[in-house]
């Protein structure tokens, strides 16, 4: 910011209102960069993706069958002429991961996170709520790498002695090793992860829910859990919506942790498994894309990566398209927006 | 990220209104709820006082002060001087690149915003970088930088091919990660100026492009600082973008023979990859060296957002202050 009192009245470089056009027009051509930018991501990912999904087939890529470390493998180590690259790869253990894992952190961390907003907004003494606010933004400070390294070196040993039993690990000693790092871990950590997002984003919501309709609540002879319930916790409804949505995203597209935590394995964990189910080893999309990135020069290997990050792209998208669509749904019936 | 705004003041009062007499369920919800808030404690609690301990019983003062070398042998792999070397060189790159560019699309879609079609597809474009994992960007430019074009920005192997990996190139990308948090408090912090300001302004005669140079962006400098500093814990934080575009060599190798340039277009590792590579994830197996940097990760983690929260408490007072 130049202090040089000629440009300051604009007399220098023409008038003020040439001087006025220039500098909207230079704010807003930096500000367009950001929208070039959006597009050339997803045009350059999704063209080096491509042949990935051609060679597969597009949807027989998304589909069950055979083992996806060592198509990779066989991806990685085929031969180097273009003609015969090798791209067989059915990915559905990578992305029945990364539904698991999401989803199951998802589906812990939303009701834990909805408590504990109102808890913060409504319900807690004030010293209480003092530590809470800091709680909660550390929380959300701590990298994923601090959360990966406590989890591997402090929790996962102590899940592998408690929980897996040396029957278990035989029973499925032929397909898989059960160890520390594996499903249930994975998603535990991850929901820890994404609870401080939700937590900050329902409860800076519920704080602005108008005061006369608590008041009116109130004073219809409703005690508070119901008035926050009710009320409160249903006009924040649309917040609720983006915050998990947020929290979705930021779950899909977390490699590191996972990649820690999860047994670094791109195993689909069966059902039908009973108990085993919970504790067999995972890699989601991001994740397969961080453990196999040593192997991005190498073409065929690299663009079936690069058709991963395509398909991370497009689920953030949908989602946060469908939080859209949802929310906009809900402002028209409950007609608070936040 | 929005902040934990201070709730309105408790309710109910206690006489009439005691738990003891709502109905079961409601107990039982309100019951959990508390629960959960102190859940909540308890795992932040353990996990400060878990690094706590295992930080100070490993982190050794010549660990700070000694560059990693490759070593089976865990007293001769050296200490990690050249990761927090790394980390805040690749911090001061990606703030130097987000908080202009962050600062110029904030004011723009906040004083202009003309036509409002494009200022809401720029808006959505903005919200979209904040939702593209990192890991993404990551190889992203890995296939950016690799192109000839962009060979000016790393090395360039005997072969021909562009390395693409260089403190440059990641902290590109880390400003990108950074860009959303600045827009965004940049945005907060001119909205909250009073429009009598902007109105004095424009009676003196200022045009709107001086009336945003002189008066609201300096009004709003504790905002625009916050979202900055909230930006560079992001950047501490980020593994992906390190372990990928950053050519994962424990020690900084600057590449050519320029002073400063050479550390630019060279490589070097960060905190968060150091602690990454000596987990039992990574090559390097040695779980203590990775607690003490994790530990002195947090610390610098802990102290940025200490300082947002300063900064944004400070951000109350300067508005108050042109009222």
């Amino acid at each position: 910011m130049s202090a040089d009192p000629a440009t300051q009245h604009g007399r220098r470089r023409g008038s003020p209102r040439s001087q006025e056009r220039r500098a909207e027009l230079t704010l807003g051509a930096i500000s367009v960069c950001v929208l070039v930018f959006i597009g050339l991501l997803v045009a350059i990912v999704f063209t080096e993706g491509w042949p990935s999904f051609a060679h597969n087939g597009y949807y027989q890529w998304f589909l069950p069958g055979g083992d996806v470390e060592t198509q990779l493998r066989a991806i990685f180590s085929g031969p180097t002429e273009a003609a015969h690259y090798v791209y067989h790869l059915r990915a559905w253990p990578i992305l029945w991961d990364t539904i698991l894992v999401t989803g199951g952190a998802v589906a812990i961390g939303l009701p834990f996170s909805i408590f504990a907003a109102i808890f913060i907004a409504e319900l807690s003494p004030l010293p209480l709520r003092r530590i809470l606010n800091p709680v909660v933004r550390l929380l959300a400070a701590v990298p994923s790498v601090v959360y990966g390294l406590i989890g591997i070196l402090a929790v996962a040993p102590w899940i592998e002695h408690n929980f897996i039993s040396q029957a278990d690990k035989h029973s499925v000693q032929a397909i898989v090793q059960l160890t520390g790092p594996n499903l249930t871990l994975a998603t535990l950590i991850l929901a820890v992860m994404i609870c401080p997002i939700m937590i900050a984003l329902i409860a800076s919501a519920l704080a602005t829910v108008p005061r006369s309709w608590v008041e009116g609540s109130e004073a219809l002879g409703a005690n508070r859990w119901r008035t926050t319930s009710k009320v409160s916790l249903r006009t924040v409804r649309p917040a609720i919506v983006a915050a998990t949505v947020l929290a979705t995203g930021r779950a899909l597209g977390e490699s590191i942790m996972i990649e820690m935590v999860g047994g670094s394995r791109p195993f689909a964990p069966n059902l039908a498994d009973g108990k085993i189910f919970f504790f067999e080893p995972i890699q989601t999309l991001a994740a397969t894309i961080l453990a196999n990135f040593e192997g991005l020069s190498t073409v065929p290997l690299g663009q079936t990566l690069y058709a991963m990050a395509g398909v991370l792209l497009l689920s953030c998208a949908l989602l946060s398209l469908a939080g859209w669509a949802i929310r906009r749904l809900m402002l028209g019936r409950y007609g608070i927006g936040v | 990220m929005a902040s934990v705004a201070q709730p309105p003041t408790p309710i109910a009062g206690k006489g009439r209104d005691s738990v003891r007499s709502w109905p079961l369920g409601d107990q039982i919800a309100y019951g959990v709820s508390w629960g959960t808030g102190l859940l909540l404690c308890v795992i932040a609690g353990a996990i400060v006082l878990f690094m706590l301990f295992k930080g100070l019983s490993y982190l050794r003062l010549s660990l700070l002060f000694s560059s990693p070398s490759p070593s089976l042998d865990q007293s001769q792999s050296g200490g990690f001087l050249d990761p927090i070397e790394g980390t805040l060189l690749l911090t001061t790159i990606g703030t130097l690149i987000a908080a202009p560019i962050g600062i110029s699309i904030g004011s723009w879609l906040s004083e202009h915003a003309r036509p409002r079609w494009l200022a809401r597809m720029v808006e959505s474009g903005v919200e979209m970088i904040a939702g593209v994992p990192s890991i993404v960007l990551a190889i992203f430019a890995i296939l950016v930088f690799s192109k000839p074009v962009f060979a000016f920005l790393s090395e360039t192997s005997s072969g021909g091919s562009v390395f693409a990996r260089s403190f440059i190139n990641a902290g590109l990308m880390m400003s990108l990660i950074a860009l959303p948090l600045i827009v965004g408090a940049t945005r907060e912090a001119l909205n909250q100026v009073p429009a009598h300001v902007r109105e004095a302004s424009y009676a003196l005669g200022h045009t709107k492009a001086t009336t945003l140079r002189r008066v609201l962006l300096p009004a709003s400098r504790p905002g625009i600082a916050t979202g900055i500093v909230l930006g560079m814990g992001r950047i501490i934080g980020d593994t992906a973008i390190v372990l990928i575009v950053l050519g994962q060599t424990a020690r900084l190798e600057p590449a050519g023979g320029t002073p400063v340039l050479s550390l630019l277009r060279g490589t070097g590792s960060t905190l968060t990859s150091y602690v990454y590579e000596n987990s039992p994830a990574g090559e390097g197996h040695a779980p203590q060296k990775a607690y003490a940097a994790a530990f002195v990760l947090l610390m610098m983690v802990l102290a940025i957002n200490a300082i947002a929260m300063r900064l944004s408490r400070g951000a109350g007072e300067a508005v108050q202050w042109i009222r």
